[in-house]
């Protein structure tokens, strides 16, 4: 008996008057999790498509495999290059057994620095799958919607931007509160005006900052203390970063401290490049970000401060340290909660290029702005549609 | 009979001015942080929301209509200064934590609402009642919001220790977010949705009726 012909034997259990009527969600989310939901769209709509939002959002989940397999080998790879300078014991409990396992500590080898990487990152994106999970199908179920593949995208998102380090329960909580609070008590997904991974990351800096910010928390490696590129930065502006030993290179290619999805921007970037080509995340919301970036960084460069390094920094720097350009790629294009026009994704992009750079410079309590300006422009976002529409309106009607 | 014990116990639950009218949110937000803190302050808000609606209610038939805001805040804003100096003799350090908030009781939108809805129009005795109810209905969800935010927030009730905090050698990580304002806007949300989700006749009708998914047949 063929798959489709066992799934289709089940379905009328799960119809109105079925058995399991109230599990018909999910039974849809296994179903179109093998098989192309076989509907096509009639009546009023005015678009048609042959890619659905199952397509788009599987394209962004494949596409943050670039930044994680980098970040997992940095991860990896500075916690051990840390344990050799420490002279710390090798990893204790089942991290310990899988490293020694099919692996071992040496920082040259591509395969161990993955696989140290991996016991810290996958643990957190399993806890992130399964609690985010369980939250969506009981709003699927109790609700009526479909379980939404946007989850798999919040889900790869939000674990991205944590540290390795970071405790699972805080993971298990971030992500609760993120599906929740961030989108399901909207009405799920479509619905939500704030950008879910974020928002569960929000909570979470400013539920628990010690585990996710500061000094401590960025190496994989008990006792190692070491700030993030843009946290020396922050205190001592981009001297205190090259004295350091890091280089613009470095900090491009990923060689640096940072949450597991932020530090290569040039895995952000090929990932951000296929994002681009197959027309899944918008070019005018990436370039809106970059330019109110460079336009921002520029005028602090030529204003300039005695007492503040970060004026000093360029817009090189700004774009390869911190979490910029993974939320410029991944986080700024989510299609739900930023703006709908084009006019519109224009401004909202500046708008969080501005205030990222705002955050960074003149707020001397966070290092880092990139999650606030996104979820502040998520906030205007239905703003600028609606002022671009009311323009095209009120053109229009000057035409009649 | 019943009808006074619907003036008074109505508003904890089935009217509560928080919970249904989503007003005096300003105060729920800002001294929230300890139980003992609350505490007063509903203590405060509710004594000042009975007495002020019993005295408005005394002369209500004098009040000309055209200044009778004016006559309101007089009575309201002479009750808030007894009580702020009470406080300030009795619990001078409770009084030093909760600073303005006690003073705002005046521009509490529960107490101007209900001496404007209220007691402008009823009998002294029952206008008593209502802003005692009121404030009781203000108290029940301050002091819930409260408890959360410091168990959580701090691992301890009314002050006494009960999840040992990390810091000092016990197991619980203080959550730092429940003691910032913001985290009492989303545990009012949530306790205003669990209110509604056992009370189905508090939910409003919605404003406007989001469309139908684009119609789906199958090929």
């Amino acid at each position: 008996m063929s798959l489709r012909s066992f799934m289709d034997g089940l379905e009328p259990h799960f119809h109105k008057g079925g058995k399991y009527e109230r599990y018909y969600a999910i039974y849809e989310m296994v179903d179109t999790i093998f098989y192309t939901p076989g509907k096509v769209t009639v009546g009023q709509s005015h678009v048609r498509d042959a890619v659905d939002m199952k397509r788009v959002m599987t394209t962004v989940w494949w596409c943050a495999f670039f930044p994680m397999l980098a970040g997992m080998y940095m991860v990896g790879h500075n916690a051990i290059e840390a344990t050799l300078a420490l002279g710390a014991p090798p990893l204790e409990g089942l991290r310990g057994t899988v490293v020694s396992l099919i692996a071992g500590y040496n920082p040259d080898s591509i395969w161990h620095c993955l696989v140290y990487g991996a016991v810290f990152y996958v643990p957190i994106y399993a806890v992130t799958f399964v609690v985010g999970g369980i939250w969506e199908v009981l709003f699927a179920v109790k609700r009526g919607h479909e379980v939404n593949e946007g989850f798999f995208v919040t889900s790869i998102l939000f674990s991205l931007t944590l540290p390795a380090t970071i405790p699972l329960w805080q993971v298990a909580l971030g992500i609760s509160f993120g599906v929740v609070v961030g989108k399901e008590i909207f009405g799920g997904t479509g619905k939500n005006f704030l950008n879910p991974a974020l928002t569960g990351r929000a909570f979470l800096y400013f539920a628990y900052p010690a585990q996710i910010s500061g000094d401590a928390v960025w190496t994989a490696v008990d006792g190692y203390s070491g700030a993030t590129a843009l946290g020396l930065a922050a205190a001592g502006g981009v001297e205190s970063v090259m004295a350091e030993g890091i280089t613009w290179m470095d900090a491009f290619l990923g060689n640096i401290q940072g949450s597991v999805g932020e530090v290569s921007t040039l895995a952000i970037f090929i990932g951000g490049a296929i994002l681009i080509t197959t027309r899944v995340a918008s070019w005018r919301i990436m370039a809106g970000v970059m330019l109110g970036m460079m336009l921002t960084s520029t005028l602090f460069n030529l204003i300039g401060s005695d007492s503040n390094p970060m004026f000093a920094m360029t817009w090189q720097w700004h774009l390869v340290l911190g979490g910029f350009a993974f939320g410029m790629v991944y986080m700024a294009t989510d299609p739900v909660s930023a703006a709908m026009t084009d006019t519109g994704r224009w401004s909202y992009g500046i708008l969080i290029g501005v205030m990222c750079v705002l955050i960074r410079v003149v707020n001397p309590a966070f290092p880092e702005g990139m999650m606030l300006a996104i979820l502040f422009a998520n906030l205007f976002a239905p703003l600028f549609d609606w002022s671009v529409v009311r323009a095209n309106v009120r053109r229009r009607l000057a035409r009649v | 009979m019943s009808n006074v014990k619907e003036i008074l116990l109505n508003p904890i639950f089935n009217n509560n001015p928080i919970g249904l009218q989503i007003l005096g949110i300003c105060s729920a937000l800002a001294v929230t942080t300890q139980m003992s803190v609350a505490a007063v302050m509903c203590i405060a808000l509710t004594v000042v929301c009975a007495f002020s609606n019993f005295f408005i209610s005394l002369i209500r038939a004098r009040i000309p209509s055209s200044i009778r805001i004016i006559v309101q805040m007089t009575i309201i804003a002479s009750l808030v200064i007894v009580v702020d100096q009470i406080l300030g003799a009795v619990a001078y350090d409770i009084s030093k934590q909760l600073t303005v908030f006690v003073g705002l009781i005046i521009t509490n939108c529960i107490v101007m609402g209900r001496a404007e809805a209220f007691a402008m129009q009823n009998p002294p005795g029952l206008s008593f009642l209502d802003g005692l109810g009121n404030g009781l209905g203000y108290s029940a969800v301050l002091m819930s919001v409260a408890a959360i935010r410091e168990f959580f927030g701090s691992g301890s009730l009314f002050g006494v220790e009960v999840l040992p905090l990390v810091t000092q050698g016990g197991w619980y990580t203080p959550m730092g977010l429940m003691l910032l304002p913001p985290s009492a806007f989303f545990i009012i949300g949530l306790l205003i949705w669990a209110l509604r989700a056992w009370k189905k006749d508090q939910v409003e009708a919605p404003e406007y009726q989001i469309g139908q998914h684009t119609a789906m047949s199958h090929s």
